[in-house]
């Protein structure tokens, strides 16, 4: 790691001032991708803005749906009895990301933040249709996940809080890459008030997507079969040392159907 | 008989301080004066270096200095050495490309050493050492060992033309050839043995001290065999003479042969802390020792075997590249070749075999001997050999072993080795029964009722430890012997240390080798210590690999025990009054049958260090020293058994079984050795459905972190089942023949043998990953579904 200047601000709106302060500041959350990669010498900020100090942690419920910290734990989620009454699908995928030091140092903010291809959160948020609030606006899940490690985070701003409606029914299928056990595919099926939802992480190219043919399929007739039985096309899909882009649109399927199974 | 003896389950004396975090590791040691070392290391597999600018990091602070190439050739560092001469077929000498610890003018793989950056912090060498600008010019690279062979092929070293190091054989041709051409049946057969790295739970580490004063070197190092890395870093690097260097290798978490070797690091830090005066530590990290450390396998072979009506083999007919990597590794060339063709024979009665090896330089870290070293590779071919031809001829495939197995002993193979004991149908019943295989068909059908596929799959090993003897091994080509020393020190109050040249680095030596002492003079084990790992105490060795700390090792601590037995028996029947031959030992104590007279082992030493009162002409002292040399490599053998469960849909293996009989003679701490069939077979199905090295074809390494390199967890493996079958062995005093690899060597094909009969197409390659079992399995439905 090369040298870093630490801050531990106690608020938003500090963390805020030393992000703008300092070109290279990133800020920290939970540290479970950021450290490793500096560790690795493939990042190098010059200053570190913890954000652990300032409040930003807790669920709460509110009118019938969650509202979660951003500094809060897979743990803490995964653990929590709120998340159990209202949105147990959410405490499922928390529980179900990294290892327990992940989990109890990761955190959601820093997730969605992130927005790795491979993370569970934002097929989660995407299909849940989650709301994501930022030190200064808040965002459709839709508007907030870009594309590769790409949100609409601009320069400095901070994600706060996550808030959520609890769906009818909801279920999350994850096929784990044997090596690092990130989601090689991972589908979460929920019907909202919107209609069905289906997001695929993991796979994609570019990052987390909704699969606009199994949602139909499922809208149709919400079976296994019906999922099973979508060609997912391979193209736009992620191929590497694990799985080709065939692979992954087969699992694709396969893990949609076992999410309508579990719902 | 001793409740801590020889059969008892005694619990590992030595994982006090392990897991309590009591482990004094390399990486544990603080010099006085102590520096880091840092390496620059080649971005690229195969390019010119055609110049180094240090200047930016020589302005760092705390960079001490920077070290390069062409300083330590001019230093008179000698080249790193293969340790083991092969001859061609056509009778020239293998072809060894130079290999300096820091490249002068050439690297030949990612990760090749250009330059070392010494400096104050361990931080401070590492971020000055992306500041040496290292000028290169590329050159075409070669990953493969096959293609490396091909015409046109870059190639890597001017002494070796068309990147061969040797093409060397084993066995009759001409018989071979006519076995086959007369064979009733002839199976054939190519796969590939995947590229594994070796991934010690504790990375590799060296801190070098030298001593102005003396000229004195000292290497502190994670090595398995610390008297052979100083007779090498002495006779060959010219870093010091022997009595000049002292290399300690402390406690050494997991080797599994990476640690074998002594590697440019090492060298290099030696060298450094002579140049700048200050002691030179260096420490792996991850990704540096999936880039350095030796890798293992990486074998593409051909085979055919042919069979005569009755199901009897004829004749088997090999052909194998073996990737070398960049350049020649201690052990390397002995592994794809001794250690390989002479266990093509399996447990099988043949009566003609050939075997032709070619090695290949290609642009890679080098190839040696990783858990099982040539044995592995031979027991998948001949095992999925077996299965593949039981399937193409209609023959359950159990039968068409118990057909073809050695029946009497010794039994002389074609291929060199003479087996000396063995009971392989008893083997094969007792995994059998363990493994309900009669109960095997309602499984499968109970398992289909679930849409899930079941498969059984054999695997009946054998494989060679010990390697010996020396002088059958030196005509052969190896360039040491392979004996092993002890020493047996009774202190003068009774206490014993026991010196030994093996060295422990996860086998549970300070337990094991305690063992056969106390069941020997039957003391308390805890008056018993094991002294291991410094050239300064033990005075040489031969360390620890090949599963040759059993049957080598403790046959050595037996010798010495013989010595000192002798002299017990002279020295008490002096003092009791009676004859040597009468005089029995046990209970620790030496008592004159048919009197009340005895010694306490505490007295006897007494009587050895005081010399008051001893026979006539004794030297005082209680202290015996014997070096074993062995009569015969020892065959494990065995057979196991795995049932696995694929999932159709996703191409998920899951083992739902796995059986292990082994017959590893006599047993001396059964816990101790059920851990190492467990640690085994864990590798060895890491190997068959998990684990694989790739490189791009520019020769990039892409499964540098676990994130891409897949190694077995808990979840990945079962709860095993595990029985002995137990034939001595004749060739040591113990009767054992070592446990330590057989698991990793048995494993992989009773794993594939599994997964093929269950998805029911033969076409199927190691690591056998979901997406090769989904794409096997759509292939077998529509060849054009899989892509």
């Amino acid at each position: 790691m090369y040298p870093v200047t630490y801050h531990r601000p106690a608020s938003v709106e500090e963390a805020l001032h030393l992000l703008a302060e300092e070109e290279e500041a990133m800020a920290l959350a939970g540290g479970q991708t950021l450290l490793p990669t500096m560790k690795q010498h493939l990042a190098a900020p010059s200053a570190l803005v913890d954000l652990a100090a300032c409040g930003l942690s807790g669920i709460r419920a509110e009118g019938g749906g969650l509202v979660i910290g951003a500094m809060t734990t897979h743990a803490e989620i995964a653990a929590s009895a709120e998340v159990a009454a209202h949105l147990p699908v959410l405490g499922l995928v928390a529980a179900g990301i990294g290892d327990p030091a992940v989990r109890h140092r990761g955190t959601i903010g820093g997730s969605v933040a992130n927005n790795d291809p491979a993370a569970d959160y934002p097929a989660a948020l995407l299909a849940l249709e989650a709301r994501i609030e930022t030190d200064r606006r808040v965002l459709a899940a839709e508007e907030f996940f870009e594309g590769l490690f790409a949100t609409a985070l601009e320069e400095g701003e901070i994600v706060t809080r996550i808030h959520l409606d609890p769906p009818k029914r909801a279920a999350y299928a994850k096929f784990p890459n044997p090596a690092s056990r990130y989601a090689l595919v991972g589908v979460m099926v929920a019907e909202t008030a919107a209609g069905i939802r289906v997001a695929v992480t993991g796979a994609g190219e570019d990052g987390v997507f909704r699969h606009a043919g199994l949602e139909a399929a499922l809208d149709a007739e919400f079976t296994p079969d019906a999922a099973a039985a979508v060609r997912v096309s391979p193209a736009g899909l992620a191929a590497d040392l694990h799985a080709s882009a065939a692979y992954r649109a087969h699992l694709i399927a396969v893990m949609a159907a076992r999410a309508v199974a579990a719902c | 008989m001793s409740e801590n003896g020889i059969g008892k389950p005694v619990k590992r004396r030595e994982d006090r301080r392990f897991l309590t975090g009591r482990g004094r590791y390399t990486d544990d040691l603080r010099m006085e004066n102590q520096a880091y070392a840092a390496f620059v290391r080649s971005p690229h597999a195969h390019a010119r270096v055609s110049g180094i600018d240090a200047a930016a990091a020589l302005e760092q602070e705390g960079v001490i200095r920077v070290l390069t190439g062409p300083e330590l050739v001019a230093d008179g560092i000698g080249n790193i050495i293969t340790g083991w001469a092969i001859t061609s077929k056509d009778g020239a000498p293998m072809k060894v490309g130079d290999w300096s610890a820091l490249a002068t003018d050439r690297v030949r793989y990612v990760g090749d050493a250009v330059a070392v950056v010494i400096a104050e912090t361990r931080q401070g060498a590492r971020n000055a050492a992306e500041l040496v600008e290292v000028s290169y010019e590329e050159l075409p690279a070669v990953a493969r060992g096959d293609r490396a062979l091909q015409p046109g092929a870059p190639q890597l070293h001017d002494v070796a033309p068309g990147n061969l190091v040797f093409d060397w054989e084993i066995g009759d041709a001409a018989a071979t050839d006519a076995a086959l051409a007369a064979a009733a049946t002839v199976v054939e057969l190519s796969l590939e043995n995947n590229r594994l790295a070796p991934n010690a739970m504790e990375p590799r580490s060296a801190v070098a001290v030298h001593d102005p004063a003396e000229d004195h070197y000292t290497l502190y190092t994670t090595s398995q065999n610390p008297h052979v890395a100083r007779l090498v870093l002495s006779a060959f690097y010219q870093v010091a003479p022997e009595h000049k260097l002292r290399v300690v290798a402390p406690d050494v978490g997991g080797g599994f042969g990476s640690k074998i070797y002594i590697y440019p690091e090492e060298i290099t830090c030696l060298w450094a802390a002579m140049k700048t005066g200050r002691s030179v530590k260096w420490t792996s990290e991850r990704n540096e020792a999936f880039m350095t450390d030796a890798h293992g396998r990486d074998h593409v072979t051909t085979a055919r075997m042919g069979f005569d009506e009755g199901g009897r083999i004829t004749g088997f007919k090999v052909e194998t590249i073996a990737n070398l990597g960049a350049y020649c590794s201690l052990f390397a060339t002995a592994t794809p070749t001794y250690l390989y063709a002479t266990l093509l024979s399996g447990q099988y009665d043949i009566p003609a075999i050939h075997a032709n090896v070619k090695a290949a330089y290609s642009n890679t870290v080098p190839v040696d001997a990783y858990r099982g070293a040539g044995r592995p590779e031979a027991t998948y071919l001949v095992e999925r050999m077996m299965t593949t031809a039981a399937r193409q001829m209609g023959m359950e495939e159990a039968e068409l072993r118990r057909r073809n197995f050695i029946q009497s002993f010794p039994h002389q193979t074609p291929v060199i080795m003479c087996y000396d004991a063995g009971d392989f149908p008893g083997n094969l019943d007792k995994a059998m029964a363990a493994a309900d295989v009669a109960g095997f068909p309602a499984r499968r059908a109970e398992a289909a009722a679930r849409g899930m596929l079941r498969g059984l799959g054999y695997s009946c090993y054998i494989e060679a430890c010990g390697i010996a003897p020396s002088k059958a091994v030196g005509a052969l080509g190896a360039g040491v012997g392979l004996w092993e020393s002890a020493e047996m020190r009774v202190n003068p109050v009774g206490t014993i240390e026991i010196l030994t040249g093996s060295h422990s680095h996860g086998q549970g030596h300070e337990t094991t080798f305690a063992q056969i002492v106390a069941d020997r003079f039957g003391v308390p084990i805890e008056s018993i210590s094991i002294l291991h790992g410094d050239t300064d105490k033990v005075q040489f060795g031969m360390g620890t690999y090949g599963s040759r700390s059993g049957a080598v090792g403790m046959s050595a601590i037996v010798r010495a025990m013989d010595k000192v037995e002798a002299k017990v028996r002279r020295i008490a029947a002096h003092l009791l009054d009676g004859a040597p031959e009468d005089i029995v030992i046990e209970d620790g104590q030496a008592r004159l049958p048919g009197t009340n007279r005895s010694l306490a082992w505490h007295e006897i030493g007494l009587a050895a260090y005081t010399a008051h009162d001893l026979p006539e002409g004794m030297e005082p002292g209680l202290k015996e020293t014997a070096f074993y040399d062995p009569v015969n490599f020892t065959f494990p053998a065995g057979t196991y058994i795995c049932e696995v469960e694929v999932d159709p849909q996703t191409g998920v293996v899951r083992i739902v079984q796995f059986t292990a009989a082994d017959d590893f003679g006599t047993v001396i701490n059964p816990m101790i050795v059920e851990g190492q069939v467990h640690g085994g077979v864990a590798q060895g199905i890491g190997q068959a459905l998990l684990e694989q090295v790739v490189y791009d074809e520019a020769g990039q390494l892409l499964t540098g972190s676990y994130m891409d390199y897949c190694m077995p967890r808990a979840d990945d493996v079962p709860f095993y089942t595990i029985t002995h079958n137990a034939t001595v062995c004749p060739g040591n005093p113990l009767g054992m023949k070592g446990c330590g690899e057989a698991g990793a060597i048995g494993s992989p094909p009773a794993v594939i043998n599994a997964v093929t009969d269950a998805i029911g197409t033969n076409d199927l390659s190691m690591p056998a990953t979901p997406m090769k079992v989904w794409q096997a399995l759509a292939g077998a439905r529509a060849p054009a579904a899989a892509e």
